[in-house]
């Protein structure tokens, strides 16, 4: 995973509540078995329509995607992610998340903030105003700043750490394959397994 | 009645501290004050440290065709084997094709890659063509590989499904699949918890459907965001296994981390005898720790929400997410009674799509499709009550239905009571099992503008089918609406359908 310290760039405003994972990349392209790729997947249908703000050349090369409340419900698919990912968006800026959503987002590398609503409302009504206005996301101080706008946010700080060091969580949890092992000598014997039963 | 009561004390969060110091080796143990996810979560914990996420044992890992391809590729790559392959098992189940005809390359490309990463890694696969094969969260109860207390986690959102059983079970991303496969553990961070209580007696024609649909209205589609629900009172008590299934599955649309109901006999004797059940004194010992499971009397939930079964009905949802639901005798709303101007927004964006005029009534509705299936509802008891609904009536005339059993035993099952044949005299498809038009990875799937009742989990844009429309309904509504080609509930029809246990 590439470390998370600061990233500054353009914003573009997806004015919508409820934007589920299946708008974000809807599952007739969910068949691939590879990781990389799906950028041009993301927001398939809604792109179809010319007037969708992704396809406003104003917004062209934007890498913080400003959203409404409960951005990601629904589906589990981390392609939606990588989709986000793969089209060049470092940081998700929103008033809420789901919750599956935010974790997959965290596990990749991208950045979710939350932020109150009224604060997403005036940095999407700037950037409206000003499509070119760069915003800077510093993960170490934890705040959003520019087009007018200066914010704090709060990221628990082990997620916090993990994104500023670019680190995958397999390998710090297989640090304690011990506690593990001793857990497993715990677990009672009537516990199901899955091989066919005899 | 509705009223949510938001408490201030949680046992949880006061015992932060507390229970980190907990000696190990009392984690089989019952514990005092605590709710039912709070045990299991308790009984569970690998590693805790301050500041980090807890590591949790998973006990059942549940895996197929979509999500899984690049968490094993992951494996592979960094030389990885999966940590507890005899914990692991995986079905096929979102891309397989229900009716003979050609099949999608991309499609096989995936299956075929599960099957290969099943061989290599040693996991137990139901494949296509398996008298096991079905819809993931089908296939674990029906195995009896769902118990409660367990922790249980999927590459899929719909496993708060296994909740029923008292058993903690979340829906995870590929990196977390990977993450799981290798450690046999998941990262978290301790859920919030929250109390829905449904008291009383279900209205005759409302179903576990109906209660869940009910409970997202109230609660809305981020009601339960960090949050594992308990659902909690006679209502929910007088279901059955399935019905609870279908309250559970539908957890995640309100937004919840996971959603449980405690386990009592009434989940005892689903399980007793079923293949992966215990046997002999390990179904004494085991029965011993699940009676030990539930909500300790007097706990405060961070949450409460308390709903009288008698306002329950039966309901439709009439815009593009789950909570966007009225009564079936209710009208579609008119985006400007909605004082909050994001709820406003979304439904004149909702109604635009669904093509739908405010003030319509519900029942003025005609949908193109029935579809019943899904993990929510393809069960037998899902099956029969829906049979019963169409048994010697027809479907209206251009109107296109569909029954896909949730897996092949439960084709077998409603085949051996002949249920296959009142629904194929009425005029319906019969498919094998899969997850088929509840998300249309496969051939079934809605054309742009047709409209569905769905006894599936999402009304999302395109959800079964690009520009598709959907309906989201309980199986009695999807059978009735078939036979009158507009929305019905079975008592319309004259048919009475025995009060709620299922479906």
């Amino acid at each position: 995973m590439q470390p998370f310290r600061t990233h500054t760039g353009t914003a573009i405003p997806l004015d919508r509540s409820d934007v589920d994972t299946d708008q974000i990349v809807p599952a007739e392209y969910l068949k691939r078995i590879e990781r990389t790729g799906f950028g041009p997947f993301l927001f398939a249908e809604w792109r179809k329509d010319p007037a969708f703000v992704l396809n406003d050349p104003r917004y062209e090369g934007a890498t913080v995607l400003l959203a409404g409340a409960n951005f990601g419900s629904g589906s589990s698919r981390e392609h939606a992610v990588w989709a986000l990912e793969d089209h060049g968006f470092r940081v998700v800026i929103a008033p809420s998340f789901a919750d599956i959503f935010r974790t997959n987002c965290t596990k990749v590398g991208l950045l979710p903030v939350q932020l109150p609503a009224a604060t997403v409302r005036a940095l999407m009504d700037a950037v409206l105003a000003d499509p070119a206005a760069p915003l800077t996301v510093d993960l170490e101080a934890s705040t959003v700043a520019g087009a007018g706008v200066e914010a704090s946010f709060e990221i628990d700080e082990f997620t916090r750490w993990r994104l500023l060091e670019g680190l995958d969580d397999i390998g710090l949890t297989l640090r304690h394959t011990d506690a593990v092992a001793a857990y497993e000598a715990t677990r009672p014997s009537w516990l199901p397994a899955t091989a066919p039963s005899a | 009645m509705f009223r949510i009561l938001v408490s201030c004390s949680t046992i949880w969060n006061k015992g932060e501290t507390g229970s980190a110091e907990r000696p190990p080796g009392r984690r089989w143990s019952g514990t005092v004050g605590q709710t039912l996810s709070q045990k299991v979560w308790e009984q569970h914990v690998v590693r805790r440290a301050e500041g980090e996420p807890d590591v949790l044992y998973v006990d059942l890992h549940l895996v197929h065709e979509v999500t899984s391809p690049q968490a094993f590729d992951g494996l592979r790559l960094a030389g990885r084997p999966v940590r507890r392959p005899d914990l692991t098992v995986a079905t096929m189940d979102h891309n397989v094709p229900t009716a003979p005809g050609p099949e999608d390359p991309t499609s096989v490309r995936q299956m075929d890659a599960l099957a290969r990463n099943c061989e290599e890694f040693g996991i137990a696969l139901y494949p296509t063509g398996h008298i096991g094969q079905g819809i993931v969260h089908v296939i674990g109860p029906q195995m009896g590989l769902t118990q409660p207390g367990l922790v249980i986690v999927c590459g899929d959102s719909h496993t708060s499904t296994h909740g029923a059983f008292g058993a903690l079970a979340f829906g995870i991303g590929t990196s977390e699949v990977e993450h799981v496969l290798a450690t046999q553990t998941l990262r978290a961070n301790r859920p919030g918890s929250m109390a829905l209580t449904v008291e009383g007696d279900l209205p005759p024609g409302v179903t576990a459907k109906d209660v869940i649909l009910g409970i997202i209205a109230r609660i809305g589609t981020d009601g339960g965001v960090g949050h594992v629900l308990e659902y909690r009172g006679s209502a929910i008590r007088s279901l059955s296994m399935e019905g609870r299934m279908t309250v559970c599955n539908m957890s995640i649309e309100a937004g919840a981390r996971a959603g449980m109901v405690a386990p009592d006999d009434t989940t005892f004797a689903y399980l007793e005898g079923r293949p992966h059940a215990p046997k002999g004194s390990g179904w004494e010992r085991a029965l011993d720790h699940w009676r030990s499971l539930a909500t300790d009397p007097g706990v405060a939930f961070d949450r409460e929400v308390v709903i009288d079964a008698a306002e329950l009905t039966s309901y439709v949802s009439w815009g593009t997410n789950p909570g966007q639901t009225v009564s079936i005798d209710g009208f579609v709303p008119d985006p400007a009674s909605f004082h909050d101007p994001v709820r406003r927004e979304a439904a004149e964006r909702a109604l635009a799509y669904m093509a739908l005029e405010p003030g319509t009534a519900i029942r003025d509705i005609r949908p193109d499709t029935v579809f019943i299936g899904s993990c929510t509802n393809s069960r037998i008891e899902d099956l029969r009550l829906a049979a019963e609904v169409v048994r010697g009536r027809r479907v209206r005339e251009g109107l296109r239905a569909m029954v896909v059993p949730g897996s092949m035993l439960v084709k077998a099952q409603a085949e051996r009571e002949e249920l296959d044949r009142a629904f194929r005299a009425a005029g319906f498809e019969w498919r094998d099992a899969g997850c088929s038009m509840c998300l249309g990875m496969n051939p079934d799937q809605l054309s742009p503008g047709e409209r569905c009742a769905s006894t599936s989990n999402r009304n999302f844009e395109g959800r079964q089918g690009r520009g598709g429309r959907t309906h989201l309904v309980s199986p009695a509504v999807a059978a009735a609406t078939a036979i009158a080609g507009r929305f019905c509930t079975p008592a319309d029809l004259g048919v009475d359908v025995p009060r709620a246990k299922g479906a």
